[in-house]
C-alpha cells in the first residue's frame, strides 16, 4: 500500500548524491517530495508539517554514512522517524478478564464485522474460547451477517431479539458466555459517525459499564484527512487501546495510520488484509516503516511461510524447481498452499522488487479463479499436466469444454503459469522455499 | 420528494454538520477576507488540502484564484472550484432507452462505502415518483448481503430478485432483466458485492455483468454509479479509474455527507474523469438522499 511513497521518494531522493554532511539545499528539496508524498498518501495535514519538521531538523548537518549517497541518507531519516511514530504505544493485544471483553468501534462500513470475525479466528489460535455478540442492531441484516461469518469458523454468536438495548444484548451475552464457558468476548458495534451524539453516548455507556480489555478503532485505510478527527472524537467517548487497520489489500497507502499514531498515540495492532476471515496480520511498525521505504517486508514473510508450508513439502518443491520439474499439479498445489498463506499479493509485496510479479499472481489465486482453475488443470490428461507443451489448439478447447471455461481462460492460465514457473524457478534458489537468495533484511 | 422535503431535508443536514464545519468555513472566510497575504494563501490551499482535496489540485486551485483581478479573493476561490466540475446536462437519469425497455442501474464500488443503502434510497426515490421499479441481488458474496437488501426490499415496498448466496451474479442479472420485461418494470437496480479496484478477476466480473445487461436486453443502456464515501481520501480517484475501466461510469454517489468530511475527492474525480456526482447520501434513511448541486457543495465549505 505504501509502494508509490517509497518510489517517489527514491526518485526524488536519488538525485542527491552529495557525501560529508548533508545540506540544507538537499534537505530543501527532499522536504518538498515528503510533504507531497505524505499528502498523498492521506497523511492529516498538520501530522505533515510536524512529521517534515522533525526530519528536516535532523536532518540538516547530518553525517552521511561511508557507502551511502546524501538521498539515502534522508531515506533512512524519514523511515526512522516512521517507525518512530508508527512504534509509539504498546501493541500487547490483551485477554484479561473472565470473559475477556474486546469491543469494536468504528465508522460505517470501515470492516467491523469482518474483522470480529476475523479476531474471533485469531483469538482461537490463542488457545482461548471466543463468542461473538452482535451489537448493532441498527443496520438491515447485520446481526446475519455476523452469524454467517461465526457459523463458517463454528464460533458461538449471541444476538438479542430486535429492540433490545445494546447494553443488555452485551450483559445477555456475558451471561451466555459464561454458562457455556467461553472465555473472550467479541463485541461488534453498529457502524457510527462521531457527530451522532445519541451513538456516541451509546458506545459511552457501553466502555463504561464493561471495561473491555481492548477497545478496538476499526478504520479503513482508505480514509483522508478526516482520520484524526474520528479518531479524537471515539477517543473522547472511549478509551481505545488500538487500531486494525482494513482493506490494506488495495492500494491506498493508508496514511491514516501514521496520522492517528501520530496524534493519538495508539498503536495498531492489526492489518485486515482480504475478504477473508484468516486475512488479519499483527503489525509491525519497523516492518510497515521498511516496506514504507521499498525495503521488503521479510520478516513477516518467512513467518508466514514457515507456519503453512510444511518442511518437507517445501523441500520437495524446492528439488523440482531446481530439476526444472514443476508440473501444472505442482502449480494447483502451490496454489492451494499459498491461498492458506492469505492473499499472495501481501505476501509477494513484502519482498523487494517483487511488486509487479505480485499484482499477476494475485489475479491467478484470488477468490473464485482458484475454482475455474482447478476445474482446467483436472480436466487435462496426465501427461498434458506434466508436460503442458502439448498443449495445442485442439486440448486447450477440449480442455475449456470439459472444465465448463473458455478458451481464453484456458489460454491464460497456461501462459501464466509459464510466468510461475520463471518466477518460482527466481524464489527457489536453495532449499526451502522461504529463504530467498540474497533477501537480507537491508 | 417533493422539492420542499429536499429542502428541509437539506436545512437538516445543514444544521447538523454546521457545528464540525463552523470551524473549517470560519477558518476559509477569515483568510479570504480583505486581502490574503503568501502566508494566508497557503492556509488556504492546507484547508482545502484537509477537505481531501488533494494537494496538487489544491495548489492549482490557490494559483489560479490568486490570479485572477476580476473578484474578491473569496470569490475568486469559490468560481475556480466550481470550474472542477463536469458540465452538467439536464438529462433525466437514469435515461429510459425506449417504451417497453426497463432502465438499468448498475451499483459499484469498494466495500462498505454504502451501496446497498444507496439502492434503497434510490428505490425509495423512483417509487415515490410512481416507476415500477425492481431490485436485484447481485452481491451473493458477502455474508448476508442478499437479506440486507431483502430488508429495504420490503420497506420501499418494491420486488426483489435473488439467488441463493455464492450464486454467480450474472445469472442473477440475467434473471432480473427477464422479470423486468416480463412485469413491465421501468427501473432495474442491480446491486453488486463490494470489491477492491485492485483485484482484477473482480473487476472482470463487473464487466461480466454488463455484457449479461447487454445480452438480454440489447437496447439497455445501463446506468453505472459508482458509490464513494465522503471519507475517503486520494485513494477515491485511483478506485474511480479502475471502476471506469472495468465497468464505464455514467455517475457517481457521494455517501455518509452527514459526517464531518467534506469528500473533496469528489473534485478530483470530476476534474480528472469528467463523470458527473449526481446524488449525495446523508444518513441511513430512505429519505436520505438529495441531488448533487455543484453551487451548494462549494458554498458548504464556506458555511
Ligand atoms: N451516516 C451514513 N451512513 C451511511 C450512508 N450510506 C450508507 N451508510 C451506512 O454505511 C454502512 C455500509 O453501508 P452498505 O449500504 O451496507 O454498504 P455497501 O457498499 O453495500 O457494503 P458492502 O456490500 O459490504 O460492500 C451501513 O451501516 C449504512 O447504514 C450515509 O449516507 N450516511
Ligand atoms: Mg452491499
Amino acid at each position: 500500500m505504501f509502494d508509490a511513497l517509497s518510489d517517489r521518494l527514491r526518485d526524488a531522493l536519488g538525485k542527491l548524491t552529495g557525501r560529508g554532511r548533508i545540506t540544507e539545499a538537499d534537505v530543501e528539496v527532499a522536504m518538498r517530495e515528503v510533504r507531497l508524498a505524505l499528502l498523498e498518501a492521506d497523511v492529516n495535514y498538520r501530522v505533515v508539517k510536524d512529521f517534515v519538521a522533525r526530519v528536516r531538523e535532523r536532518a540538516i548537518g547530518a553525517e552521511i554514512l561511508a557507502n551511502v549517497n546524501a538521498g539515502q541518507m534522508v531515506i533512512k531519516i524519514v523511515g526512522d522517524e516512521l517507525t518512530a511514530v508508527l512504534g509509539a504505544g504498546d501493541r500487547t493485544f490483551r485477554l484479561t478478564g473472565s470473559p475477556a471483553v474486546v469491543m469494536l468501534v468504528g465508522l460505517q462500513g470501515s470492516g467491523k464485522t469482518t474483522s470480529a470475525a476475523k479476531l474471533a479466528r485469531h483469538i482461537v489460535r490463542l488457545g482461548r474460547q471466543p463468542m461473538l455478540v452482535a451489537a448493532d442492531p441498527y443496520r438491515p441484516a447485520a446481526v446475519d451477517q455476523l452469524r454467517t461469518l461465526g457459523k463458517g469458523l463454528e464460533i458461538p454468536v449471541w444476538s438479542s431479539p430486535p429492540g433490545t438495548a445494546v447494553l443488555d444484548i452485551a450483559r445477555a451475552g456475558i451471561a451466555e458466555a459464561k454458562r457455556i464457558g467461553r472465555d473472550v468476548l467479541i463485541l461488534d458495534t453498529a457502524g457510527r459517525l462521531t457527530v451522532d451524539e445519541t451513538l456516541m453516548e451509546e458506545i459511552r455507556v457501553l466502555g463504561g459499564a464493561l471495561q473491555p480489555s481492548e477497545t478496538l478503532l476499526v478504520v479503513d485505510a482508505m480514509v483522508g484527512q478526516e482520520s484524526v478527527t474520528v479518531a479524537e472524537a471515539f477517543r473522547e467517548a472511549v478509551s481505545i487501546t488500538g487500531l486494525i487497520l482494513t482493506k490494506v489489500d488495495g492500494d491506498a497507502r493508508g496514511g491514516a495510520a501514521l496520522s492517528i499514531s501520530a496524534v493519538s498515540g495508539v498503536p495498531v495492532k492489526f492489518l485486515g488484509t482480504g475478504e477473508r476471515t484468516d486475512a488479519l496480520e499483527p503489525f509491525h511498525a519497523d516492518r510497515l516503516a521498511g516496506r514504507i521505504l521499498g525495503m521488503g517486508d521479510v520478516l513477516t514473510l518467512v513467518e508466514r511461510a514457515q507456519e503453512t508450508f510444511d518442511e518437507k513439502q517445501s523441500e520437495q518443491l524446492a528439488q523440482k524447481l531446481r530439476k526444472n520439474a514443476f508440473t501444472l499439479d505442482d502449480f494447483l498445489e502451490q496454489m492451494q498452499q499459498l491461498k492458506k498463506m492469505g492473499p499472495l499479493g501481501s505476501i509477494m509485496e513484502m519482498i523487494p522488487g517483487m511488486g509487479g510479479a505480485a499484482k499477476q499472481a494475485q489475479q491467478a489465486v484470488d477468490r473464485g479463479d482458484l475454482t475455474r482453475v482447478e476445474a482446467i488443470i483436472r480436466s487435462m490428461t496426465r501427461h498434458e499436466r506434466q508436460e503442458p507443451a502439448v498443449l495445442n489448439a485442439s486440448r486447450r478447447r477440449r480442455i475449456a469444454r470439459g472444465s465448463g471455461t473458455s478458451l481464453p481462460e484456458v489460454n491464460r492460465l497456461i501462459k501464466q503459469f509459464g510466468e510461475m514457473q520463471r518466477m518460482m524457478r527466481q524464489l527457489s534458489g536453495g532449499g526451502r522455499m522461504p529463504a530467498i537468495p540474497g533477501l537480507r533484511r537491508r | 420528494m417533493t422539492q420542499t422535503d429536499q429542502r428541509d431535508a437539506q436545512a437538516s443536514i445543514e444544521a447538523g454538520v454546521a457545528r464540525s464545519r463552523a470551524g473549517f468555513a470560519t477558518r476559509l472566510r477569515g483568510l479570504l477576507g480583505g486581502s490574503p497575504d503568501a502566508d494566508a494563501w497557503e492556509e488556504v490551499e492546507e484547508t482545502l488540502i484537509s477537505a481531501d482535496m488533494g494537494a496538487e489540485l489544491a495548489v492549482g486551485v490557490v494559483a489560479r484564484a490568486r490570479a485572477r483581478r476580476d473578484v474578491i479573493p473569496e470569490m475568486a476561490v469559490r468560481y475556480e472550484l466550481l470550474e472542477l466540475f463536469a458540465h452538467r446536462d439536464a438529462v433525466p437519469w437514469p435515461r429510459k432507452p425506449a417504451p417497453g425497455v426497463p432502465a438499468v442501474v448498475l451499483v459499484v464500488g469498494v466495500n462498505g462505502t454504502g451501496k446497498t443503502t444507496t439502492i434503497g434510497k434510490l428505490a425509495h426515490r423512483f417509487a415515490s415518483r410512481g416507476a415500477r421499479v425492481l431490485l436485484a441481488a447481485g452481491d451473493t458474496f458477502r455474508a448476508a448481503a442478499i437479506d440486507q437488501l431483502r430488508i429495504w426490499a420490503q420497506r420501499v415496498d418494491v420486488p426483489l430478485v435473488a439467488h441463493a448466496a455464492n450464486a454467480d451474479p450474472s445469472a442473477v442479472v440475467y434473471d432480473a432483466m427477464d422479470a423486468a420485461v416480463a412485469r413491465g418494470t421501468d427501473v432495474v437496480i442491480v446491486d453488486t458485492a463490494g470489491r477492491l479496484h485492485t483485484k482484477s478477476n473482480l473487476m472482470e466480473e463487473l464487466s461480466k455483468i454488463r455484457r449479461t445487461i447487454a445480452k438480454r436486453i440489447p437496447e439497455a443502456q445501463p446506468e453505472v454509479l459508482f458509490v464513494l464515501d465522503a471519507t475517503t481520501g486520494q485513494n477515491g480517484l485511483t478506485q474511480a479509474r479502475a471502476f471506469h475501466e472495468s465497468a464505464g461510469l455514467t455517475g457517481i454517489a457521494l455517501t455518509k455527507l452527514d459526517s464531518t468530511a467534506r469528500g473533496g475527492v469528489a473534485f478530483s474525480i470530476e476534474q480528472a474523469l469528467g463523470i458527473p456526482v449526481l446524488f449525495v447520501g446523508v444518513g441511513e434513511r430512505m429519505e436520505d438522499l438529495l441531488d448533487f448541486r455543484p453551487d451548494d457543495f462549494v458554498a458548504a465549505l464556506f458555511g
